[in-house]
């Protein structure tokens, strides 16, 4: 088989005094969910900011299909064809929902050099997450359901081979994440690789295929969905810290 | 040997001053997340206070140091704390600067009203005249005593943050503001602490260097680009840093007075002046690249609608309407404040694109509209409309050259960036009458001033002022709806995107510097050309005309009027030449006018929209009845990451945590 979309190399990033994520391994093949779960503080985010280059790791090393990346900055590593969202929602507030899609394929083009039409390509993501109605509507009045599939939505336009997608079923109600549910399903049959970082511990058992444990910052268990559920360890680590957290 | 001694001891004495002042600018800032401009200010400020006190009535040295530094001065940054700087936790970074801007302006403002300046005030140092020798060189006591008094700070502070619990307080916010909220402790009484800490050191770094810059209201006002070179080399964090900064800077200015041919090579001779902006430049270069970082600290109110092409037709035929029926009915003086005023316009819309949709600010458009002037004298005496392309394009070349150093940096670090380069070109730059390379004698800014001519339009051959108005006018339009035009484009929503959220915009791809050095360059282009054509209004290039601080109303007004908007910046201009045209017709009414942008800029903290959008949302509400106020997210937003801010010299170790728990009577390190 070819080299994973992305690998961690024991990757350890420090805050101050604080190890956030501490020698971390995993890696990631195409086509296929990658769930990324733990407690909240447990590191997850940071090692998509370490994965997007936005955060230099203390130690360790990012391989984006087999190529060292961590020295890479940000935008060159988007140019790999990595597209990511945001936990905390990173949309262009006064621009339209329709502008948030067409701006990001535009700028994809200015560096894809590739003959494709940004308003064609805007207007079959706008199809595909089912926002055509909210076209108009300007991104920082979406409630944050919608906002965080127009975060998905920005993210796809790019046409990336990894999709990284930080909580994305937070704050949607049932029958979006049903929606969302199939919507990532779909693009998985497309080839695409996805890692999840979700809360909702239904939707990820149910689309996973692997699933990597995080706790305090390492990896606690990597397996499939039956494995991860029997898990005494991670049933401790998990159900004991989300008691404490909600 | 003696004169090395001599030298080394005089620049300690300087950069203790500089150490001074630089390490209250960083206390306040990496307390308080506002980097206080206007901290040349505050020091100029007591300084004159201290004057006036000291040697005006009379009162004792030490009596009038107590009041100064140790009374009005705190009280002072207090005040300015509660009613201005708390409000702007959550505003943008060019709204935090402008308002700092605003006091800058207010307080200089002031003094010219207060003391006026044509009057000579001797400022003897300390015991002046006594003198002890060290290593056989004589040094006066009050070098002794400043160099005293900058260790005791460094060392004052170094207790003070380390050794005290308002200390610890003021660490632990910068580590983590809502950590400490939550933990019961007083985030907003460590802020105003910082600033009371901050005006106090500004004030006795005023008092100290007045004696060697004789006590006039400009220079001491800039001394604030000398101390955050230093703070710059600090990282604007680390206070250890920033002392040795401040030695280095002290040490290589005054080696320069001391080695340098000054005397012989002319263009050599302010060069020394400058060192502090050279020094702040390499660190620019050598800082590391600026960390993007996602969200949090959003949210603010700025508000903007899109732009319509049918709107600024209508918009531009009014605006020429008026100018030619208004041209006539004023007077000379006020016609040439208008037309100034609309020239300046045209320099101020080049801070549309830049500030009001790059979210990038910058402090020196009128040095790049300076550059298009003397490019303008220079290459044209009849008026060739080649030469206002030219000097578009020189501007623009300049503009990007010059942003290259910090356009990798966060906002803070341009704006800096660019405040000094003004400044380099005021003392340095346009003081140059000509350059001699290999032999060819390149001619420059002359001496005072160059003889400038009016642009040549078809049709209307050697302006007249009334004409020259209308034109004026027209050309504002003209740049105005290409502006727009930019907006509704896609390199226009692309700047949007940026300012909105550069990381998301790296995450799909774009590079970031690239998309900041065109914006850049093409607004000091705009610059350029604003500033050919208001040199051609004069007819002449004066360099007084495009100093740095005539950029600070610029901005000030801008921003008032909406600086994200085209009609923004048109009542930024009308503002300008309303002001100059009022100052002109009484000394009183000058003296206010030179306060009133500072208040304007100080209102900024409560209006960051500025009162164009303000009336067109009012207007909207009252067109159609529910109407919603547009509000966007923020210029920039890419404060400093939380890690970054992580204490002024080191995060809080464990047993500091643990001091700070018991203290609070909680646990706060989980
Ligand atoms: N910018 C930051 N500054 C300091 N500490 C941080 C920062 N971001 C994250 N952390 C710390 O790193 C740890 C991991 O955080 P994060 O990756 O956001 O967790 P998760 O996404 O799994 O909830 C937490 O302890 C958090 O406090
Ligand atoms: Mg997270």
């Amino acid at each position: 088989m070819n080299a994973p979309l992305i690998e961690f190399r024991d990757i350890t990033v420090t805050f101050g005094g604080v190890t956030a994520v501490d020698k971390v391994s995993m890696s990631v093949v195409p086509g296929g969910i990658h769930g990324l779960i733990g407690p909240n503080g447990a590191g997850k985010s940071t090692l998509f900011i370490v994965a997007c280059g936005l955060v230099r790791p203390r130690a360790g090393a990012v391989y984006l299909e087999g190529r060292d990346v961590t020295r890479m900055g940000p935008h060159r590593r988007a140019r790999l064809r990595m597209a990511r969202t945001f936990q905390q929602l990173e949309l262009f507030g006064v621009l339209s929902v329709y502008d948030n899609i067409r701006t990001a394929a535009e700028i994809r083009r200015g560096w894809a050099h590739d003959h494709s039409d940004c308003g064609r390509d805007t207007d079959e993501v706008l199809e595909r997450t089912g926002l055509r109605e909210m076209a108009d509507e300007r991104a920082d009045r979406l409630p944050t359901g919608l906002a965080r599939l127009l975060e998905v939505a920005r993210a796809l336009v790019t046409k990336p081979r990894l999709l990284l997608l930080d909580e994305p079923a937070a704050g949607l109600n049932e029958q979006e994440t049903l929606a969302l549910s199939s919507l990532l399903q779909g693009l998985t049959d497309d080839g695409l690789g996805i890692v999840l970082v979700e809360h909702d511990m239904d939707l990820v058992m149910q689309i996973c295929r692997v699933i990597t444990v995080l706790n305090m910052g390492q990896v606690l268990k990597t397996g499939n969905p039956g494995e991860v559920r029997k898990d005494h360890a991670v049933i401790g680590a998990y159900l004991g810290s989300a008691e404490v957290s909600v | 040997m003696h004169d090395l001694i001599a030298y080394t001891i005089f620049g300690l004495v300087t950069a203790s001053i500089y150490a001074i002042a630089a390490s209250g600018l960083v206390v306040t800032y990496t307390t308080s997340g506002v980097f206080n401009l206007a901290h040349g200010a505050t020091g100029m400020f007591g300084a004159f206070v201290y004057w006036q006190l000291r040697f005006a009535w009379s009162w004792p040295a030490w009596l009038a140091l107590l009041i100064v530094v140790g009374v009005l001065a705190p009280l002072f940054g207090c005040v300015i704390e509660k009613t201005l700087m708390r409000n702007l936790a959550d505003a943008t970074e060019a709204t935090k600067l402008a308002v700092t801007i605003g006091v800058l302006v207010a307080l200089v403002g002031a003094a010219l009203w207060i003391w006026d300046p044509q009057t000579s005030r001797p400022f003897p140092a300390f015991y002046a005249g006594s003198k002890v020798e060290i290593l056989g060189v004589p040094v006066t006591s009050d070098q002794l005593i400043t160099v005293g008094i900058g260790v005791l700070c460094a060392v004052g502070l170094r207790v003070l943050l380390y050794r005290t619990r308002i200390g610890l307080d003021m660490r632990a916010v910068v580590d983590d503001r809502s950590l400490v909220l939550l933990n019961g402790g007083r985030p907003d009484r460590a802020s105003m602490f910082s600033w009371a800490l901050g005006s106090m050191l500004a004030s006795l770094a005023g008092i100290l260097i007045a004696p060697y810059l004789q006590l006039s209201v400009i220079p001491l006002t800039l001394l604030v680009v000398n101390a955050y070179a230093a703070a710059v080399i600090g990282r604007l964090r680390s206070l250890s840093m920033t002392v040795v900064g401040a030695v280095i800077i002290g040490l290589l200015q005054s080696y320069a007075v001391g080695y340098l041919p000054t005397s012989t090579v002319s263009w050599l001779q302010r060069l020394p002046d400058t060192i502090p902006i050279i020094v702040l430049f390499i660190a620019l270069l050598v800082l590391p690249h600026q960390r993007l970082r996602g969200g949090a600290s959003r949210r603010s109110r700025e508000a903007f609608p899109l732009p319509t092409y049918r709107l600024a037709l209508i918009g531009s035929a009014i605006v020429v309407v008026a100018a030619i029926v208004v041209g006539p009915l004023l007077g000379t003086q006020s016609l040439f404040s208008m037309s100034s005023g609309l020239a300046l316009g045209i320099i101020g819309l080049s801070l549309v694109p830049l500030v009001g949709y790059g979210g990038q600010i910058s402090l020196c458009q009128m040095t790049y509209a300076g550059i298009g002037a003397v490019v303008w004298a220079h290459a044209t005496s009849r008026g060739n409309l080649l030469g206002l392309v030219l000097a578009f394009v020189v501007a623009a070349l300049v503009g990007a050259i010059t942003a290259l150093p910090a356009i990798r940096l966060r906002g803070l670090y341009l704006a800096l960036a660019t405040a000094a380069l003004a400044q380099f070109c005021d003392t340095f730059v346009f003081g140059l009458s000509s350059v001699t390379v290999f032999g060819h004698t390149i001619p420059l800014f002359g001496f005072g001033s160059l003889p400038a001519s009016r642009p040549n339009f078809p049709l209307l051959r050697e302006a007249s002022d009334r004409t020259y108005f209308v034109l004026l006018a027209a050309i504002f339009c003209i740049v105005g709806i290409g502006i727009v035009a930019l907006r509704r484009s896609r390199y226009g929503r692309m700047l949007l995107a940026m300012r909105e959220s550069p990381a998301a915009c790296a995450m799909l791809g774009l590079r970031l510097t690239t998309v900041k050095l065109g914006v850049f360059s093409l607004s000091a282009g705009i610059a350029g050309l604003g500033g050919a054509l208001l040199a051609g209004l004069s007819t002449q290039f004066a360099p007084d005309a495009f100093s740095f601080f005539q950029n600070l109303p610029l901005l000030l007004l801008m921003m008032a009027g909406g600086v994200a908007m085209v009609s923004g910046a048109f009542f930024g201009a009308v503002a300008l030449g309303v002001f100059s045209a009022v100052g002109s017709m009484s000394t009183l009414f000058n003296r206010a006018a030179s306060v009133l942008p500072g208040l304007v800029g100080v209102g900024l903290g409560e209006q960051p929209n500025g009162v164009v959008a303000d009336i067109a949302a009012g207007l909207a509400k009252l067109g159609r009845r529910g109407a919603r106020r547009e509000s966007a997210a923020p210029a920039v937003a890419d404060a400093e990451p939380v890690w970054e801010w992580s204490g002024l010299d080191a995060p809080l170790n464990k047993q500091e945590l643990a001091i700070l728990d018991t203290a609070l009577g909680v646990k706060a390190g989980v």
